[in-house]
C-alpha cells in the first residue's frame, strides 16, 4: 500500500517549501507474539511470551505492555532494571524518543536488544492496519497518541484472532497523561499510570526507588517558593523581543547562591544571586535570563557559601536573608560591577546522573532522604528509598526528575549504588561518572565484530601489502606500555644527495587499527563515542577492546602486525627528500623501554642492527628538534607525576616526577615528523573534510600576570610571537637555580590555550596553525589504538593513497565538524579525569603522612599563594590569614612585616590531608620556612612528622609503573 | 557535563534496527511504479511514468530524414534532450531549462539509447526523444530511460530488447553493507555513492553506468548486482504495461506494434 505523507519546511534561505515524501504501507509486519495465529513468525521471531507472567497486582491477568513516549523519556531507569518485560516498544515512540534525546534512545535499543528483556519493537507506522493519518488541525502530539491507541487496539483484536476467549494476553497502555487516559478508557482499551502499575508490583525491591517523580505543574502556585518559570512561547516571545536573552547557567563552585550565565554578546558573564535569581536552574541547563536596570548591578559576593544543612530543613529558603544581608550596595567605580539578572524560564534542562552521597534523614523509618552531590556546583536532591541504611555509607548515583516551585531541593531518584566510600574501586567509578568517561564493558554487539583471539594475518593480505617483515623495526615507549602504537626503523641508503650530504631511510609504523575498526559497525561506534582510551592511576579504560588495544594491533615485538607505514627519504640534515605512505606488514625486532633503548645507544660495545637504527633515529631526532625550535617551537613543561603502587594492596605507596630521557623525544620527533606529513596529504587531498589540529597562539591577556612575575625576577620575557617567546624562555636562567627555568615553562604552559581538532573545512588556512609546534598544520596519525582522531584519520589518508574506502560520513564536512566537538570534549573530560585520579591517589597516599617538601610559588592570590612541590608535581593553596598578611593586588606579592612571598619564591611547607569532608578531601599546604611565629608551624613538629614518615617508608613496597602505559609523547 | 551529542552519530540511519528503509520499503523493494503509454497524440510516441514521487513525460519522434549535418550514412541519429520543469523539486528553480547538467543528462541518454536501439534499420534519418522531469524524487535519470524505452515503443521504433534503468547505493545495518535498489531523494541525500545502471536486461547487457562518488571495489559488485536485479524487475512492470497497451489497441484498431 502506497501513501505520502506531506509537510512544510524552511529552507535555509527562509523559503517555505512542501515536501511530499513516499510511506510505504505493509501487510508483512510481524507481531512478535508467542501467542500469535495469523504472522508467519520464524521460531527465533517470538519475543513476546505466549503466556506472560503478571507482576502487577493491578492487573493479575497476563497482559503486554504498551509504552507511550514519556514514559520513555521519564522512566528509563524503571525500564532498564531487569523488571517488567514483554513490552511492545510502538515505532512512533521510537522515534519521538530518538528525537528528543539521543542518550536515551540508546539506552532503549539496548534494552529492546537483550532478548531476555522481551521488549519488542514493533513497526506501527509501517503498518496497514495502524497506520493513521493526521488530522487537520490536529496536533502532532495528538495523532501520535491516537497512534499508540490505535497500535494498542489493534494488537488486543489480532491477538484474540483464532484464540479462546481469555487464553491471550490483554494489552495495558501505560500513560502519564491523564487526558490520553480518558480517551484511552473511553475507546476500551485498559491503561494505567506508571506510578501506579510500578507501586503494586511485587516482588523486585527497589524498583520503586528508580520511579522517576514528575510532579506539581508550573501552573500551580501552591505554597510556592520560587516564581514561575515563564513557558516555552512566552520565552520565544520575548527572546524575539530581545527583553530575554539565551545563555547557559553556570553555577558558583564556592557560593551555592550565585551563579552566572553565559550570554552571547556580553562581554562578562551575567550575574544571578540568590534563589529567586537562580530560580530552580542547575549547573550546565539553557536558560532564559533577563537583566536587570544598571542601576541595579551588583558584584559578585566573593565569599564562600556552603549549604550546610544536614538534614532536610523543610520547604524554606532561610539563606536569603542571609546572602542579602553581605551584598553590599554597589560602591562607585568598582569595576567588579557586573550585569545583574534574574532566570525567568528554563529552555532545557542538561541533567545528568549525579554521583554522591545519601545523608540519611534524622527521622529512624523515613524513607524521604536528602542526596548530597560530589559536584559542589549541584544542588542537593531529594530522593525517596527504603534501602537508606545500606545507602548510607555507599557512593550513589543519582539522577533529577524535576524542581517544582513548592520544593526547596530538586526532586530526584535512585539509580545505584557504586560502592563504599573510599574504596577505590567505587571512587574510580565516580571520577569516570562525573566526568562522563564511557566505561561500561564492550557490549556483545561490539565484541562480535572482533576478528577470533588466534587471528592471524591471512595470506591474501599480506599480497595486498608492502612486505617489511626483514626490516629491523623497533618500539620504543614507557615501561609496562602493553597498547604499542608506534615503530620505527632507520637505515643507510647508498650513495649521496646532488649535495653530497648522506642519504637514510626512515619509516614510522603505526597500528593498522582501521583494518579491525570498519566504519559504522558497533565498534566503529563505540570507539568513536569513547574518542580515547582514559588513563587513571593503576587503570586504563580503554577506547578499543583489549583483544584489539593490547593484542593484534600492538605492535609487539617477535610478531607480526599490520602497520601503516610514512617512509621518508632524509638527508643527513634530516631534511625530507621524499615521503611515501603505504599499508605494511612488520615483525618488530624489539619492544623496548625508553630505559633501554637508552642505554642500548650509549652502549659503545654494542653495534647490531637495532643499535644502529637507533643511532641514525636519535642523531636524526637532535637535529628535527633544533630545526623546530629555530621555527619558534615552545618547548614547554608540565609536572607529570608518577605512582608506586602496592602490588597487593594496589594503594600507592610511592609519588616522584617523571623522568624524561633522550629516547623520549627521540620517538616525539618521529612522530610529530609524521603527523605533519600527514597533514599536509589530507589537507591537499581532501581541503573540506581533513581532521586536522590546530592550536591558536594565546591572547595577550593570557600572559599578563605571568610576565609581571618574570619581570619581578629581572626578565623581560618577549611573547609577541612563538619564536621570540621560546628564545627569551631559552635565555631566562638563573644561574644557581637550575628549576627556575622549569617552572617558568610550567607556568607558561597554563598561559597556553588548548590545541583542537578540526575539520579543515571549518577554518580559513592560516587559522590551521599550531602555536606550540609552530608549524602550520598538524594532525594526529600516530595513535590510533588509544585516539578516535588517528583513526579517521587513518582512513582518510587510506582513500587518498586509494586502498580503502571513502565514505558518506566521512567526506561531510558537517558531521566532521560533529565528530570533532565529541573529540574535543572527550579528551578534555579525559584530561580531567586523569588529574582527579591522580588527586584522589595523592589522597590516599597522604591519609597517613605528614611531610616537610621544599616548594615554589607558581602564583600569588587574594588570600593564598599556590604552590608547587617540585619532588612530587604536586600543587595546591597554602592559605594566608588577612591579619597576618597583606596583599598587593598591583604587584601580586603578600607581605607580614618584612617577609614578601612572591612568585618563583622558594618555601618549605608541610603536606598533611584533610579529611574532614569525606567528598572533598584535600592537601592541605603550611608554611615552615620562611619562619613567621604564630602561623608558621613549629621546627619541632616537622622533625617529629618526619620521623613518621620514615617507619612508613620501611614499609614500602616493589615499584610498579602507576600510569602503567601512559605515553608521555603526545603533543 | 553531560552532552548529548556525544551519543548522536554522523548521518542518517537509512535502516531502521527492523530493516526497513525510510519509507517503509525493504531493501531490494522498487518504488510503486506506475506508467502508461500512448499519452498524447500529437508525438509519434508518447509515455508518462511514476517512480514513487518521481514523475517523468517522454514524447518520441520520428524516425524522419535527419539534417545533412548530422546525418550518418549507416545509422540512425538519436536526438535526446532531457530538462526539468520549474516546478519538479521542493525549491522552485530559476531557470526553466537547459544548464549543463541537463546536457549532460542528454548526453548520457542519447548514449543509453542509442545502444538499446536498431540502428541499423534507419540510415540517414533521426529520432528526437523528448524528456520532461515533472517531479524530482530520486533516480530522476533512471525514470527518464524507463519513459524513454515505453515512448520508443509506443512510437512503434524496434529496440534489441527492453531498455531499462534502476539505482542503487549502499546502507549500513550492524556494521554490514546492504544495498538498497531504486534510491529516492531522501536517500541520495544522505551522502552515500549512488550507482545508476542502465541495461537490456533480457539480452545481459549493460548500456551505460554511473557512480556519483567513488566506492570502493569490494562494495561494487553487490550494488551492481542490486541495481541490475532493480532493471530485470522493472522490466516485468515495463512489458506488463506495454502488453496493457497493446490489449487496448486492439481493441481500438487493428495496428498492431512490432517490438
Ligand atoms: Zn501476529
Amino acid at each position: 500500500m502506497w501513501t505520502t505523507k506531506t509537510f512544510l519546511t524552511k529552507t535555509k534561505r527562509g523559503n517555505i517549501i512542501k515536501i511530499v515524501r513516499e510511506h510505504y504501507l505493509r501487510d508483512d509486519l510481524l507481531c512478535g507474539s508467542a501467542a500469535c495465529n495469523t504472522c508467519p513468525h520464524k521460531d527465533d521471531e517470538f519475543v513476546l511470551d505466549g503466556k506472560p507472567e503478571s507482576i502487577c497486582s493491578l492487573y493479575s491477568y497476563p497482559h503486554y505492555l504498551i509504552l507511550d513516549t514519556n514514559v520513555v523519556l521519564h522512566q528509563i531507569d524503571v525500564l532498564e532494571e531487569d523488571a517488567l518485560s514483554n513490552v511492545i516498544i510502538l515505532q512512533t515512540v521510537l522515534e519521538e524518543v530518538k528525537h528528543q534525546n539521543t542518550a536515551i534512545y540508546q539506552r532503549l535499543l539496548e534494552i529492546i536488544a537483550n532478548k531476555k528483556r522481551k521488549f519488542y519493537s514493533f513497526v506501527n507506522e509501517h503498518h496497514k492496519d495502524t497506520y493513521i493519518e493526521r488530522n487537520p488541525g490536529e496536533k502532532q502530539n495528538d495523532r501520535n497518541d491516537r497512534a499508540i491507541r490505535k497500535a494498542a487496539a489493534w494488537y488486543e483484536t489480532h491477538l484474540s484472532i483464532n484464540s479462546v476467549v481469555g487464553q491471550f494476553p490483554k494489552i495495558v497502555l501505560l500513560t502519564d497523561d491523564e487526558n490520553n487516559r480518558k480517551i484511552a478508557q473511553e475507546e476500551g482499551i485498559v491503561c494505567c499510570s506508571i506510578k501506579d502499575y510500578v507501586e503494586n508490583v511485587t516482588g523486585f525491591i527497589g524498583l520503586l526507588d528508580k520511579l522517576s517523580k514528575n510532579v506539581a505543574p508550573e501552573a500551580c502556585s501552591k505554597d510556592a517558593l520560587y516564581p514561575a518559570h515563564l513557558t516555552p512561547a512566552q520565552i520565544h516571545e520575548g527572546i524575539r523581543g530581545g527583553k530575554l536573552h539565551q545563555g547557559t547557567f553556570r553555577a558558583s563552585r564556592d557560593n551555592f547562591l550565585e551563579g552566572t550565565a553565559v550570554i552571547n554578546g556580553f562581554e562578562k558573564p551575567i550575574l544571578l544571586q540568590g534563589h529567586s535569581g537562580i530560580n530552580r536552574a542547575v549547573d550546565g541547563d539553557s536558560i532564559a535570563v533577563e537583566i536587570f536596570p544598571e542601576e541595579e548591578w551588583r558584584r559578585p559576593m566573593d565569599i564562600v557559601l556552603e549549604d550546610k544543612a544536614d538534614d532536610d530543613p523543610g520547604d524554606q529558603l532561610e539563606e536569603e536573608a542571609v546572602l542579602l544581608k553581605n551584598t553590599k550596595p554597589v560602591e562607585k567605580g568598582d569595576d567588579e560591577i557586573t550585569p545583574t539578572g534574574r532566570v525567568v524560564g528554563i529552555i532545557r534542562r542538561k541533567w545528568r546522573q549525579y554521583c554522591g552521597i545519601l545523608m540519611k534523614s534524622k527521622f529512624p523509618g523515613a524513607t524521604r532522604h536528602l542526596f548530597v552531590p560530589a559536584e559542589k556546583r549541584i544542588p542537593r536532591v531529594r530522593i525517596e528509598t527504603r534501602q537508606s541504611d545500606v545507602l548510607a555509607s555507599q557512593r550513589i548515583l543519582v539522577a533529577l526528575d524535576s524542581w517544582p516551585r513548592n520544593s526547596r531541593y530538586p526532586l530526584g531518584h535512585f539509580v545505584r549504588a557504586l560502592g563504599k566510600i573510599g574504596d577505590k574501586n567505587a571512587e574510580n567509578e565516580v571520577i569516570l561518572l562525573e566526568h562522563d568517561v564511557p566505561h561500561a564493558r564492550f557490549s556483545e554487539a561490539v565484541l562480535a565484530c572482533l576478528p577470533p583471539n588466534d587471528w592471524t594475518i591471512p595470506e591474501e593480505e599480506i599480497k595486498k601489502r608492502v612486505d617489511l617483515r626483514s626490516e629491523c623495526i623497533c618500539s620504543v615507549d614507557p615501561p609496562g606500555c602493553t597498547d604499542i602504537d608506534d615503530a620505527l626503523h632507520a637505515k643507510a641508503l647508498p650513495g649521496n644527495t646532488e649535495d653530497g650530504l648522506k642519504r637514510y631511510e626512515v619509516g614510522v609504523h603505526i597500528a593498522d587499527v582501521t583494518h579491525f575498526v570498519r566504519p559504522n559497525t558497533a565498534l566503529d561506534k563505540e570507539a568513536a563515542n569513547r574518542s580515547t582510551t582514559v588513563y587513571l592511576v593503576g587503570r586504563r579504560i580503554d577506547m578499543v577492546p583489549d583483544l584489539l588495544s593490547s593484542n593484534l594491533c600492538s605492535l609487539r615485538g617477535g610478531e607480526e602486525r599490520l602497520a601503516f607505514s610514512c617512509v621518508w627519504e632524509v638527508d643527513e640534515n634530516a631534511n625530507i627528500l621524499h615521503t611515501k605512505f603505504h599499508k605494511s606488514v612488520i615483525k618488530s625486532a624489539a619492544a623496548m623501554t625508553y630505559e633501554e633503548a637508552q642505554i642500548a645507544i650509549d652502549d659503545k660495545s654494542r653495534n647490531d642492527a637495532i643499535v644502529s637504527s637507533l643511532r641514525i633515529l636519535n642523531a636524526l631526532a637532535k637535529k628535527l628538534n633544533r630545526k623546530r625550535l629555530d621555527n619558534g617551537a615552545l618547548s614547554l613543561s608540565s609536572p607529570e607525576i608518577r605512582f608506586q603502587i602496592d602490588s597487593e594492596t594496589h594503594d600507592p605507596v610511592e609519588v616522584q616526577a617523571k623522568k624524561i630521557l633522550d629516547t623520549n623525544s627521540m620517538v616525539e620527533e618521529f612522530m610529530l615528523l609524521a603527523n605533519i606529513s600527514v597533514a599536509q596529504r589530507l589537507a591537499a587531498e581532501f581541503p573540506q573534510c581533513a581532521l586536522l589540529r590546530r592550536h591558536p597562539a594565546p591572547p595577550p591577556a593570557n600572559f599578563h600576570t605571568f610576565l609581571k612575575a618574570a619581570k619581578q625576577q629581572g626578565f623581560d620575557l618577549d611573547v609577541s610571537t612563538n619564536k621570540a617567546f621560546s628564545k627569551s624562555l631559552d635565555a631566562a636562567v638563573i644561574p644557581g637555580r637550575p628549576f627556575f627555568n622549569t617552572l617558568l615553562r610550567i607556568m607558561a604552559t597554563r598561559c597556553m590555550q588548548q590545541a583542537q581538532y578540526f575539520s579543515s573545512g571549518s577554518k580559513t588556512v592560516e587559522e590551521y596553525y599550531h602555536y606550540g609546534l609552530a608549524c602550520p598544520i598538524y594532525t594526529h596519525f600516530t595513535s590510533p589504538i588509544r585516539r578516535y582522531a588517528d583513526v579517521i584519520v587513518h582512513r582518510l589518508l587510506a582513500a587518498s593513497i586509494g586502498c580503502d574506502v571513502t565514505h558518506a560520513t566521512l567526506l561531510d564536512t558537517k558531521v566532521a565538524n560533529s565528530v570533532c566537538d565529541n573529540l574535543n570534549y572527550r579528551h578534555r573530560q579525559a584530561q580531567y579525569a586523569g588529574r582527579a585520579s591522580v588527586t584522589m591517589n595523592t589522597h590516599i597516599l597522604f591519609n597517613k603522612r605528614v611531610e616537610v617538601e621544599l616548594a615554589s610559588v607558581l602564583a600569588v592570590k587574594r588570600n593564598a599563594v599556590h604552590v608547587l612541590i617540585p619532588k612530587y608535581g604536586l600543587e595546591g593553596p597554602l592559605y594566608l590569614p588577612s591579619d597576618k598578611f597583606t596583599y598587593n593586588e598591583e604587584e601580586h606579592i603578600q607581605t607580614c612585616g618584612d617577609i614578601v612571598l612572591k612568585t618563583f619564591d622558594e618555601l618549605t611547607v608541610r603536606l598533611s590531608l584533610d579529611s574532614s569532608n569525606l567528598q572533598h578531601r584535600k592537601l592541605v599546604f603550611e608554611l615552615v620556612k620562611p619562619h613567621i611565629p604564630g602561623f608558621s608551624v613549629d621546627i619541632m613538629e616537622v622533625e617529629d612528622s618526619k620521623a613518621e614518615t620514615e617507619k612508613d617508608q620501611k614499609k614500602r613496597k616493589e615499584e610498579t609503573p602507576a600510569k602503567s602505559s601512559k605515553k608521555s609523547k603526545k603533543k | 557535563m553531560s552532552s548529548d551529542f556525544n551519543v548522536k552519530r554522523p548521518g542518517l540511519e537509512l535502516l531502521s534496527s527492523q530493516g526497513l528503509r525510510l519509507d517503509g520499503r525493504r531493501p531490494n523493494e522498487l518504488r510503486r511504479i506506475q506508467c502508461k503509454l500512448g499519452v498524447f497524440t500529437q508525438p509519434d510516441g508518447s509515455a508518462y511514468i511514476e517512480q514513487g514521487n518521481t514523475k517523468v513525460l517522454a514524447a518520441v519522434y520520428g524516425p524522419h530524414q535527419a539534417a545533412k549535418s548530422k546525418s550518418l550514412q549507416d545509422s540512425v541519429v538519436i536526438n535526446c534532450q532531457y530538462s526539468m520543469a520549474t516546478f519538479s523539486t521542493g525549491e522552485r528553480k530559476k531557470r526553466p531549462r537547459g544548464g549543463r547538467k541537463s546536457e549532460a543528462i542528454s548526453m548520457q541518454l542519447t548514449q543509453a539509447i542509442t545502444t538499446a536501439i536498431k540502428k541499423e534499420l534507419y540510415p540517414r534519418s533521426q529520432i528526437d526523444v523528448y524528456l520532461e522531469v515533472l517531479q524530482a524524487d530520486g533516480g530522476a535519470y533512471s525514470a527518464s530511460v524507463n519513459a524513454a524505452t515505453l515512448a520508443l515503443i509506443d512510437a512503434g521504433i524496434p529496440m534489441k530488447a527492453y531498455l531499462c534503468s534502476c539505482t542503487a547505493s549502499i546502507a549500513w545495518k550492524d556494521g554490514k553493507p546492504e544495498p538498497l535498489v531504486d534510491v529516492s531523494h531522501v536517500e541520495e541525500s544522505a551522502g552515500g555513492s549512488v550507482l545508476t545502471v542502465s541495461s537490456l536486461p533480457s539480452i545481459n547487457s549493460v548500456a551505460w553506468v554511473d557512480m556519483s562518488q567513488r566506492l570502493h571495489a569490494d562494495y561494487l559488485s553487490v550494488v551492481m548486482k542490486r541495481a541490475m536485479q532493480g532493471c530485470r524487475d522493472i522490466e516485468v512492470i515495463l512489458d506488463k504495461a506495454v502488453r496493457e497497451h497493446l490489449g487496448e489497441s486492439w481493441t481500438m484498431s487493428d495496428d498492431a506494434v512490432a517490438i
